[in-house]
């Protein structure tokens, strides 16, 4: 961390080296093509470098660099056009007007079981980038990036109740989506 | 509470956030529901697999970084401008 600060040219490149992968991963995940997750690795390595000496070295470096990483992305993610997508509500589950749910669930395979195929691995993926853009970026930050509600709240100028609601929705329209392979009825 | 209030409280459930009075009448239903109970062990699930088809176990998901995107970066930290600010 010492050389990181003192601004070594070879410690940068070990920083990059060791942790450009993961950085994008998690802007892979949060952007839908390589060319934007590529260059949202590259403002989240050049934000690294502008701030490595206000790090705090009592501080975890994995997780700040996370953080900066989905900094970036959702940057990146603000400034794209939005393209045309799906509603929310017709993945949504129905409901009789007694309450009663008009298609009852049924169980699923092991999900174990079921991601040990690299289709199925693919369709979930497919099912995710799926989902109407406001939902998907809720979805990956609370459920793959692991980030609490307050803090996704305030990365997406959101409430917390807003998160809460978009995260249920976004879970019930990807298990609409994912309900008819896991069921096996999708080959 | 019906199969849609179920499904409304759902993440409320989950998160341990239901007052106990009412948590006690979502676990009765689900008791005498089994389509309540299996759409909440599928969103359950739905929540286990949007993980772990994104964790290491996956093959396809390496974390390698491209050497031609290690090269950009490293060429774009020379800029003069991004060394304005070194740590004391």
């Amino acid at each position: 961390m010492a050389r990181l600060q003192a601004r070594e040219p070879a410690a940068f490149e070990q920083l990059v080296r060791t942790h450009g992968g993961r950085m994008l991963a998690v802007a892979r995940r949060l952007l839908h093509n390589e060319e934007d997750a590529s260059d949202a690795v590259q403002d989240a390595f050049l934000s690294v470098f502008r701030a490595i000496g206000h790090f705090d070295r009592q501080s975890r470096l994995g997780t700040w660099l996370h953080r900066i990483a989905v900094n970036a992305a959702l940057q990146k993610l603000r400034r794209k056009q939005w393209k045309p997508e799906r509603s929310i509500e017709e993945l949504l589950p129905a409901f009789q007007e007694d309450g009663h749910a008009a298609e009852p669930a049924v169980a699923w395979e092991e999900p174990h079981v079921a991601l040990q195929h690299q289709e199925t691995r693919d369709y979930v993926r497919r099912a995710i980038a799926e989902l109407p853009e406001n939902y998907r970026t809720v979805l990956v930050l609370r459920d793959i990036e692991e980030l609490d509600t307050e803090e996704t709240a305030r990365l997406l100028a959101l409430s917390a109740g807003t998160v809460k609601t978009r995260l249920h929705r976004a879970r019930q329209a990807l298990r609409t989506l994912l309900d008819r392979r896991l069921r096996g009825e999708v080959p | 509470m019906t199969c849609r209030d179920l499904a409304e409280f759902l993440i409320d459930y989950l998160d341990g956030d239901l007052p106990a009075e009412q948590r006690l009448v979502f676990e009765t239903h689900l008791r005498r529901c089994p389509p309540c109970e299996a759409y909440l062990r599928t969103y359950e699930a739905t929540i286990r697999i949007t993980k772990l088809v994104h964790t290491e176990t996956c093959p396809e998901k390496g974390h390698t970084c491209p050497e031609e995107l290690v090269l950009a970066i490293l060429a774009a930290s020379r800029n003069p401008t991004l060394r304005s600010e070194p740590e004391a």
